[in-house]
């Protein structure tokens, strides 16, 4: 029992973590929580399903196209839901913007493709010491994404530039960095990231539009609980979740596994509402 | 079943009465009348289009309260419509106790969704909107979960059957007279809130909550009692929808429901009960005429959600607001009439002080103020200044609460003051102005004013929402006190404009003004003549003075020395977050560091 809650929560934990991580990659050079988050993860598996499995694409061709639209998506995003609400940030208004485009993803998918859940293709079809590939692709999409992160922000001008914009807005636009083009760059890439959960999650999930608000969620719980912006957080946060819930479903049950979860999220936002790993509030008067 | 609020009717008759938000009394009253018709001139099908509109009335009633006047951007409350359906439901089917009867039911339910309303409102008490947005969002999503899997109870999948009222209320009509009568009884509650110093903080938290704890407005308590009723009033929506369903499912609960309410409430505009009345009902009606869109009415919805954001955040009620396009007279001033405050501030009681001793407080690793010893007395003038960044903001902030000191005490009549803790500070008498004025601009200068009458309130929320004759009273007292406040300090002839649509200048009057409603014994005043021309620097001085007769101790930060220097007995000088020099201004103008730090020769 302890081992089949460990693989299966941490491959969940996984997507939740690389959702959270789709959150943090737009909010730091934005400052502003999208709900397409959750889409994007949704539109990964759907997209995936649709290129590979019903259009027939060789596999790497599919993965490349899903990609590709989910960063236009995210490109969408920016210019119609972001960047029209960025000049009134303190009025919330992002919050609105975005989840009413994050509905209007949502319910074309299921107008267009379909409200019932849609099988996905195995990508590589081989167990990895016994354990499935819906159950070890997560985890090693997770892990790739995270180093690759790093990388680019540690080592590239452009992570560079990211990490400056994140950092402090006004000091690195009067330092001449390009913020608007990079912030379009950044929600590309938070669309490409979107779909790799989705599409390395397709096995477990499926192309299944209800994912789309429920990664929404426990997508957000990770953000919540690492501290908003953190990448690190936000993956320990996700596999915390993950096998969080996971025990919760073994231990009492489908009913108040989620309930659990939810009661999980509301503590911890009263107890340490800048997350665990959080910078603390900034000043207000 | 009438809509004329009591808070209407009784309000004196004050020069220019019509307040911002009393606005549609009359069309509210006319929408219902027009509403009770329905069953006489249409047939059954219109009937349940009706009560559908009445039931999700009740729900966005309470629910504007929280997103319409306490910006608390609550986007899943199809989950407390989902948890009052099943509630009732379970309860009446006796599922999982004893079968109870549809009206203890529906009242249960009620329950059940004011205590739900309240957990998933508490991170909205601490924390970023987008949280209290996020959590509302993944309540839906559990909900629906836990509808699915609790099969033994809720029916699964499969779903069970609504309560059945009964008779006279079994029939069409009957169902759709008794959910009218709830949806007008939720308006006139509701409306009443909104017209009262509640509907008033609502606002404040909203859009000035600073502002809101100086006038000792407690943002946690005021949500938890509003996270209550809406959360009864959608749960009981639930318990009637269900009813009307005769049969549910979890998939009678779409996401779609959610945006419904929540764009009801935006078309409808913020802080206004007509105009999300007429978003509910529109939308509502709108997939009858567009039948053809059926299939792709929450696209529509969203659309039409993200037009209204990007388009016209104001909504239905800014179109209505004829008032607020009026032209203001170009030239006016602003007369203060200083004799007034006699009838405001009582007469000077036992003369008190305001002690700081070695108050200290660092931001990281600049020490913001660093060992502050300062005294005010009763009706003294004390001036703050020093150069920028020498701590003078940061020292009224500490003693306003914002921030709790590192080392040091705040006497108060030698009684020590609790570090933090904003918003008792008004209770005890500390009354403070901003550097940037905090006002709500949407709403008028009197209704902004009469916001510093919080506390002066003897009645509670029961009466408010009741609308008792105490509560009127007290309504009607901190609209005398707030005309006579804005007479004093000479806005008298802008009580009922739209805030936002005044000067700067006119703005550092009114905060004077609303600081002046809870006869503070401690006026804190941060740059009160910052941007003021010379002759309002003049009135303004003239009005300090005469506040300062009035026995209350003003302790006023400006840059404008030759304000200070002429109205102030006492003038303390920072520099660098420590007291350079302290005395009278004769003193202070010849203080040889002082004059090389920051007067200059």
């Amino acid at each position: 029992m302890l081992a089949s809650i460990v693989t299966s929560g941490l491959a969940v934990g996984a997507i939740y973590a690389l959702i959270g991580v789709t959150y943090n990659t737009m909010f730091m050079t934005s400052r502003v929580m999208s709900f397409t988050a959750g889409q994007l993860g949704m539109v990964g598996g759907v997209l995936g399903s649709l290129f590979v499995l019903r259009l027939g694409l060789p596999l790497p061709l599919g993965l490349l196209a899903t990609l590709l639209c989910a960063a236009l998506i995210g490109v969408i995003t920016e210019f119609v839901a972001v960047r029209p609400v960025l000049k009134s940030l303190d009025q919330h208004l992002y919050v609105l913007s975005t989840l009413a485009l994050a509905i209007m993803i949502q319910h074309m998918v299921a107008v267009e493709w379909s409200t019932e859940p849609q099988p996905f293709p195995q990508v590589f079809g081989v167990a990895i010491a016994g354990i499935e590939e819906k159950f070890w692709l997560p985890v090693l999409t997770c892990l790739l994404v995270i180093i690759a992160l790093e990388a680019l922000y540690r080592r590239t001008m452009v992570g560079r530039a990211f990490l400056a914009i994140a950092e402090d807005n006004f000091a690195a636009r009067a330092l001449g960095l390009p913020e608007r083009n990079l912030r379009i760059a950044s929600y590309a890439l938070a669309g490409a990231i979107g779909a790799l959960a989705g599409f390395s999650g397709g096995l477990l999930l499926l192309a299944f539009v209800a994912n789309g608000p429920l990664l929404n969620f426990y997508g957000f719980v990770p953000v919540a609980l690492g501290g908003l912006g953190n990448n690190r957080g936000a993956v320990v946060g996700g596999f915390g979740l993950g096998l969080f819930q996971q025990a919760a479903n073994f231990l009492v049950g489908g009913i108040f596994a989620s309930v659990a979860v939810f009661a999980l999220f509301i503590v911890v936002l009263l107890l340490a509402p800048q997350g665990l790993f959080g910078a603390p509030a900034t000043r207000r008067v | 079943m009438t809509e004329s609020s009591p808070t209407v009717a009784s309000a004196p008759a004050a020069p220019a009465r019509k307040a911002q938000g009393h606005v549609g009394t009359l069309p509210i009253a006319a929408i219902f009348l027009a509403a009770m018709l329905v069953p006489f001139v249409s047939n059954d099908y219109w009937v349940l289009i009706a009560t559908r509109a009445a039931i999700y009335w009740i729900l966005v009633s309470g629910l504007n309260l929280v997103v319409g006047f306490a910006g608390q951007l609550a986007i899943g409350y199809v989950a407390l419509l989902t948890l009052g359906a099943y509630t009732a439901s379970v309860l009446v089917a006796g599922n999982a106790t004893p079968a109870l009867h549809p009206y203890a039911a529906l009242a249960a339910a009620a329950g059940v969704g004011a205590i739900a309303g309240v957990i998933v409102g508490l991170p909205a008490l601490r924390l970023r909107t987008f949280y209290f947005a996020m959590t509302t969002l993944g309540f839906a999503t559990i909900v629906t979960q836990v509808a699915l899997a609790w099969q033994s109870v809720t029916g699964g999948g499969i779903g069970l059957p609504g309560p059945a009222l009964p008779a006279p209320f079994d029939t069409a009509g009957g169902f759709y007279a008794f959910c009218l009568a709830i949806a007008a009884l939720c308006t006139w509650l509701t409306s009443n809130i909104a017209h009262s110093r509640y509907g008033r903080a609502l606002v404040a938290i909203r859009d000035a909550d600073v502002a809101a704890e100086a006038v000792g407005i407690v943002k946690s308590r005021l949500l938890v009692t509003i996270f209550l009723l809406s959360g009864a009033t959608a749960a009981l929506a639930g318990g009637l929808f269900a009813s009307l369903q005769t049969y549910i499912t979890p998939e009678a609960f779409t996401f779609e429901l959610s945006v419904l309410f929540f764009i009801s409430i935006l078309i409808g505009g913020r802080g206004s009960i007509l105009g999300p009345l007429i978003g509910t009902i529109v939308l509502t009606l709108l997939p009858e005429f567009a039948a053809p869109l059926a299939a792709w009415s929450t696209f529509l919805y969203a659309a039409l959600l993200l037009a209204v954001v990007l388009a016209a955040p104001g909504g239905i009620a800014a179109l209505l607001d004829s008032e607020s396009r009026k032209a203001l007279p170009a030239k006016r001033s602003i007369d203060p009439r200083p004799e007034l405050l006699r009838a405001l501030l009582p007469a000077p009681s036992q003369p008190a002080e305001l002690a700081l001793g070695g108050l200290a407080l660092s931001f990281g690793g600049v020490r913001a103020v660093d060992g502050v010893d300062l005294t005010v007395t009763s009706g003294q003038i004390h001036g703050l200044i020093g150069p920028n960044g020498s701590g003078k903001t940061t020292t009224l902030n500490i003693i306003s609460g914002y921030y709790p000191q590192d080392a040091g005490t705040i006497h108060l009549a030698g009684e020590a003051l609790r570090p933090g803790a904003s918003e008792t500070r008004c209770r005890l008498g500390i009354s403070r102005t901003f550097q940037t004025p905090r006002i709500v601009g949407e709403a008028s200068v009197l209704d902004n004013v009469m916001m510093g009458a919080t506390l002066a309130a003897k009645s509670g929320f029961v009466a408010a929402l009741l609308g008792l004759p105490a509560s009127r009273v007290d309504e009607a007292e901190a609209r005398e006190r707030g005309l006579a406040a804005l007479s004093a300090v000479g806005l008298s002839g802008l009580a009922n404009v739209r805030s936002d649509r005044l000067q700067h200048s006119e703005l550092r009057f009114l905060e004077i003004a609303r600081s002046l409603m809870s006869r503070p014994a401690f006026l804190l005043l941060d740059e009160p003549a910052a941007g003021l021309s010379g002759e309002e620097i003049a009135r303004l001085a003239e009005l300090v003075t005469a506040i300062g007769q009035r026995g209350v101790g003003v302790l006023l930060v400006e840059h404008h020395s030759d304000l200070i220097f002429a109205i102030c007995q006492h003038v303390t000088v920072l520099h660098l977050g420590r007291v350079l020099a302290s005395g009278t201004p004769e003193e202070i103008r010849v203080h040889k560091e002082v004059v090389g730090a920051y007067l200059g020769s």
